[in-house]
């Protein structure tokens, strides 16, 4: 928008002359840039105007007499959030760990072989990764969970009964944090990777040792980064729908034990198992849970820029 | 505090190629040593070698011997770090961690190693090594402000202060005024002249007054041709290679008509 040839003098037009491409260029951004807007607003009009009728409705009319709408929909965003709170928290330590590997540890070559398996693990659809949870994953894990309910079954996440076909909840956050892993590696190994050498050697000449540069330097600077990819992680956890609709036995439950064959379920999976059987208002309740997972998603969006934000200053972008 | 270097025979590569070769000379302690030569002679690789830093590049090593009071550095079981901790570094391009505040940045040398150190201790040190580099009057209302919010020469005086904070025996600079301007220049030059009391101090520098001003004895490098290595031509007082060098090399150079 800013691109003048020679300065203006005054007998020309005040308008500073623009070349074709420049004008071309910056119609084109602007229209992209509107086009993401008007679909933001186009998917939230829908949810809300298809909602509407569920939130007025009479809760008697929903499948399964819920007490009311919020009734519904509590045990589902919890599980949504329970769920995705889970995979993140065992999937981004090790995608921390994994990136840092790559990035700063492993020889070239063979932390280019991890970067392409990484990558393809990101290509696997999420069907594949249900009927691994269901066929590998759960019944492989099943005796740990019984060994933890029995010696660990004080702590309530762990508390009995242990489910016997090993899909629970703990199952399908394993799943997601599989499936959130490559995402969130590929990230944190690209900031790792942008790390300013004369940082790293700073610390390095003050006599740090390689995990005391990384502390100093390499963490530090990709902060914003490991945040953005959590977040992008967390996103796709909290949507995903297939692999946690496949894995979990669905109950309307509010309950943080991990091991148990009752669990709540999730509201991208919710909607999926549920869709085929609705009819009338129950499509516009099943909108509106899904209007409920849209505003979650905003909020983790807005907390993660406020995370980011926060520290601005100290961000080493100036 | 500080100590005599005494480099011996000392070859310096990059994977396959010789960077530097067959370098000796004897730094005495608590003096400014100039390192002066062309664009690519091998400086900054040398100064690396002093501390160890040469060998965070891949490929990189180094043949012969740093003696630091008698102790090579490149001996059996001598661990690079601890050998950074007594030989400090300075770069050419400030380098103060952006995501540190200006206190804890120069306490960052301090903190490692899980050093624990007391609040008012730290602020002691942080006080003392500020007001070592000059930087503490500038600083003191915002001492919790980024490092990355004061001026390129603040830039540097902080690294310096980082690098006084852990009380090393040797502070290498390389090329620490050439990112800085005319004024900032002259308060770190004024900076080394006090910190020479205390430190051995070797500078790299393009400026030839800036190296008559400084140092007391000047290293001068050169390389007979790309893809040669450096090699030390000749190292006297500063004011021999200045008024009367004994190789025509030295003298062309430092008169300006040659590099
Ligand atoms: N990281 C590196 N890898 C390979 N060669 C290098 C590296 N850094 C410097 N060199 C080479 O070593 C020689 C000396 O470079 P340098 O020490 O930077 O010179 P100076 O500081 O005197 O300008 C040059 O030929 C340069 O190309
Ligand atoms: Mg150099």
């Amino acid at each position: 928008m800013t691109a003048t040839a020679t300065p203006p003098t005054a007998a020309e037009s005040p308008r500073a002359y623009q070349r074709l491409g420049d004008r071309v260029f910056s119609k084109s951004a602007l229209i992209a840039g509107s086009l993401i807007l008007v679909i933001l607003a186009a998917v939230a009009i829908f949810l809300v105007a298809q909602s509407l009728p569920a939130l007025v409705a009479d809760p008697n009319d929903f499948i399964g007499r819920p007490d009311s709408f919020w009734a519904y929909v509590w045990p589902l965003v919890f599980g949504t959030l329970w769920s995705a709170s889970l995979a993140l928290l065992m999937a981004l330590p090790l995608a921390i760990g994994i990136a840092l590997f790559i990035s700063h540890f492993a020889p070239r070559r063979l932390a280019q072989a991890l970067g392409y398996i990484i990558d393809l693990l990101a290509a696997v659809p999420s069907v594949v990764y249900g009927l691994w949870g269901i066929g590998v994953l759960a019944p492989a894990v099943q005796p740990l969970y019984t060994w933890l309910t029995e010696n660990l079954g004080w702590i309530p996440l762990f508390a009995p009964p242990a489910s016997g076909t090993g899909r629970t909840i703990l199952t399908a956050a394993i799943v997601l944090g599989v499936m959130i892993l490559p995402v969130m590696t590929a990230i944190c190994r690209e900031v790792f990777l942008q790390t300013p050498v004369l940082h790293e050697e700073a610390a390095l000449a003050l006599g740090a040792t390689r995990w005391e540069m990384i502390r100093m330097a390499v963490l530090p600077f990709g902060r914003p980064g490991i945040v953005s990819g959590a977040m992008l992680g967390l996103g796709r956890a909290l949507g995903e729908t297939m692999a946690v609709a496949m894995v979990l036995s669905p109950a309307a439950v509010v309950s943080f034990a991990v091991l148990q064959s009752r669990n709540p379920s999730t509201i991208a999976a919710n909607i999926a198992l549920s869709f085929p059987e609705s009819y009338g208002v129950n499509v516009n309740l099943l909108i509106a849970t899904g209007l409920v997972l849209f505003v979650i998603t905003l909020i983790v969006n807005s907390i993660a820029r406020w995370v980011v934000n926060r520290r601005k200053d100290f961000s080493g972008a100036n | 505090m500080s100590k005599r270097i005494e480099v011996r025979d000392l070859n310096v590569y990059y994977g396959k190629f010789k960077a530097v070769e067959d370098v000796s000379l004897t730094i005495e302690p608590r003096s400014v040593t100039a390192f002066i030569g062309p664009s690519g002679c091998g400086k900054s690789t040398f100064i690396r070698t002093l501390n160890r830093m040469h060998e965070v590049i891949p490929g990189a090593y180094v043949e012969g011997e740093v003696l630091v009071d008698g102790d090579n550095l490149y001996g059996a079981g001598i661990d690079p770090v601890l050998v950074r901790r007594q030989v400090g570094m300075v770069f050419q391009r400030p380098n103060p961690f952006p995501t540190m505040s200006i206190a804890d940045n120069v306490l960052a040398g301090v903190k490692l190693n899980n050093r624990r150190i007391s609040k008012s201790d730290a602020d002691d040190l942080v006080e003392k090594s500020l007001q070592g580099a000059n930087l503490w009057n500038e600083v003191k209302d915002r001492l919790d402000r980024p490092g990355s919010s004061l001026s390129g020469g603040q830039q540097q005086r902080l690294c310096i202060a980082r690098a006084i904070a852990v009380e090393p025996e040797v502070i290498l600079m390389d090329e620490p005024c050439s990112a800085l301007d005319p004024i900032s220049t002259l308060a770190i030059e004024d900076l080394i002249e006090e910190l020479k009391r205390d430190y051995t101090i070797v500078i790299v520098t393009h400026n030839m007054q800036q190296a008559s001003r400084v140092s007391d004895k000047t290293a001068f490098f050169t390389i007979a041709g790309t893809g040669m290595p450096g090699t030390l031509i000749e190292y006297d007082d500063t004011s021999v290679i200045f008024s009367n060098p004994s190789v025509k090399a030295t003298e062309d150079y430092v008169s300006g008509k040659f590099g």
